[in-house]
């Protein structure tokens, strides 16, 4: 700590905790996430409407779809393959367009109150991507309740559902960060609306959601072998599903998540204190 | 203008504010020029001038919302620049725009700075049931803030910044927007506050009979730079005989009243006043 010339010691009555910065640390990100759970538990609506594109998909692309031969992959039927690409898409849908509220939250001067905190950026950040986390496991309760009601073979043995509930939150703090550093970068509401419809459809149809790798040409494995969201729906088809296999496997699908996050949230933390201006 | 500040600082117990050339540039438009400034430890201290002076843009570098793009200054004994961090744990803020969110209730958003800020846990209900009662807000601590009036509001987010009991309090425009009784309720709580802790407070406000009510010292800024300071007597003396604090703005700012206010800040304050009122 440098000293400086010429302002008084700061008063005695300073009260941050500085000495344990871990557990500060944590209880900052509890801010974060505590007041987003706070605001979905008074209107809880938001994830219910949400919750109606993933059972569109399951039951009229995914039923359809389902008859078309050369679509199944492996031993998994058709149904239960798509099962687990749905969920990792509502996660990224729900995921992706998350940077929007830190827009209006820049327009309507609650950043101020976020950036203003002796929170470090990380923190912050780390919080909003966990809030994102939230909504998407929210999403992850109806998948499972409609794959149960349309038969997809869930597999609820505790430990796979743990993992589930490790990948969706990986998953939708790290889309969410994207999310992020994205709004960071275009600042408006418009433009970002734009850009995520923009980034959704690659996403999504360069990676192994709703058809197998094997049906890509190879220019498009090459490009889905490095979308997150191929690791994803790797990891969240061997664990959701009872018949389910990890083409890559699971630690190298964790690990490719965790080190994706943690590149993210680095940047995002330089990046969240900009968007003020 | 230096010979003032060093005299300020030659009679001061203790300055909790020190800028020296404080600049902000944004492209070709210099928003703040040179501002050298000393506050002492418990002043009230206003920041008078046009919209688009700079006054919002010193009080964001203050914050360390915003680094300076020259000279530097301390707050509360820490560098805004190079402890940036520390800084923020020893000051309030309160923005022009609406920080408190609608979402959640007074007593959450009360809960989320005291997380954001690490106050002692066995603390913060204590904290928090006081600040609620020492602005009047006991009743509608369990309201929903987007029920909350402007001045309500206002008031809450004044509680939120001093929960952690900062040393400086930085308001920008707190009462635009408000009705007279609001705002008058609302600098009645202010100055309360500053009596019991002791805060330091620079405000920023358009009303100048609230300058006078309430500030000790005040500088006026156009154009960036510090056209005069002193206490409202002083600046109503070098004005003219029987001149008012509204004839010192006149007179200080009067040029300016049409300067380049653009189109974001009026968009902004409007929509300010508009949550507030």
């Amino acid at each position: 700590m440098t000293s400086n010339a010429h302002a008084a010691p700061p008063a005695s009555t300073a009260e941050i905790g500085f000495g344990k910065p871990i557990l500060d640390f944590a209880t900052q990100i509890l801010a974060v996430v505590g007041a987003e759970l706070q605001k979905l538990r008074h209107d809880p609506w938001e994830l219910v409407t949400r919750a109606i594109q993933p059972v569109l998909w399951l039951l009229l692309f995914g039923e359809v779809m389902a008859q078309v031969r050369g679509l199944s992959s492996g031993n998994l039927r058709y149904l239960d393959f798509l099962a687990a690409g749905i969920l990792a898409q509502s996660v990224l849908f729900v995921a992706i367009f998350y940077g929007i509220s830190a827009i209006w939250e820049r327009d309507l001067g609650v950043l101020h109150r976020y950036l203003v905190s002796p929170a470090p950026r990380s923190a912050l950040v780390i919080g909003k991507a966990l809030s994102a986390s939230v909504r998407g496991l929210a999403q992850a309760v109806f998948v499972y309740l409609l794959a149960f009601i349309v038969g997809v073979e869930v597999d609820v043995h505790p430990l796979n559902i743990l993992g589930v509930v490790a990948v969706i939150t990986l998953a939708s703090g790290l889309f969410s960060t994207l999310s992020l550093i994205i709004a960071c970068i275009v600042k408006t509401r418009e433009r970002f609306m734009g850009i995520g419809q923009v980034l959704t459809m690659p996403i999504f149809f360069a990676s192994n959601a709703i058809y197998p790798l094997t049906l890509m040409p190879a220019w498009l494995r090459v490009v889905s072998s490095v979308n997150p969201l191929t690791y994803t729906v790797d990891a969240l088809r061997a664990l959701m599903l009872t018949k389910g296999v990890s083409e890559y496997g699971l630690p190298l699908d964790l690990g490719v998540l965790m080190v994706t996050m943690a590149l993210l949230v680095t940047v995002a933390a330089r990046m969240y204190p900009r968007m003020v201006i | 203008m230096n010979d003032l500040a060093n005299k300020a600082l030659a009679t001061a117990d203790r300055a909790v504010v020190v800028t020296e050339a404080l600049t902000k540039q944004f492209g070709d438009l210099v928003a703040v020029d040179q501002v050298s400034l000393v506050i002492r430890e418990g002043e009230i201290f206003g920041l008078i001038g046009p919209n688009g002076a700079g006054k919002s843009t010193l009080i964001k570098m203050l914050a360390t919302l915003l680094p300076p793009s020259s000279g530097g200054g301390t707050v509360a004994g820490y560098d805004i620049v190079r402890q940036s961090a520390k800084v923020r744990g020893r000051i309030g803020y309160v923005p022009q725009l609406l920080s408190a969110d609608g979402s959640l209730t007074g007593r959450e958003n009360l809960l989320l700075s005291a997380r954001l800020y690490c106050v002692p846990h066995a603390e913060r209900a204590g904290r928090i049931a006081q600040a609620l009662a020492s602005m009047g807000l006991t009743d509608a601590a369990d309201h929903l803030v987007q029920r909350y009036s402007g001045g309500m509001i206002r008031r809450l987010e004044i509680a939120e910044s001093m929960l952690h009991r900062p040393a400086v309090l930085f308001m920008d425009e707190p009462t635009v927007g408000l009705d007279p009784v609001a705002r008058e309720t609302v600098w009645s709580h202010v100055r309360e506050l500053c009596a019991t802790f002791r805060t330091t407070m620079l405000v920023t406000t358009h009303y100048m009979e609230e300058v006078e009510a309430l500030c000790g010292r005040i500088a006026m800024i156009t154009r960036g730079r510090i056209a005069a300071i002193g206490t409202p007597a002083e600046l109503k003396a070098q004005t003219g005989p029987g001149a008012t604090l509204d004839d010192v703005f006149a007179h200080l700012g009067g040029a300016e009243l049409e300067s380049e206010e653009s189109y974001r800040d009026v968009q902004r304050t409007r929509r300010a006043a508009r949550e507030h009122g």
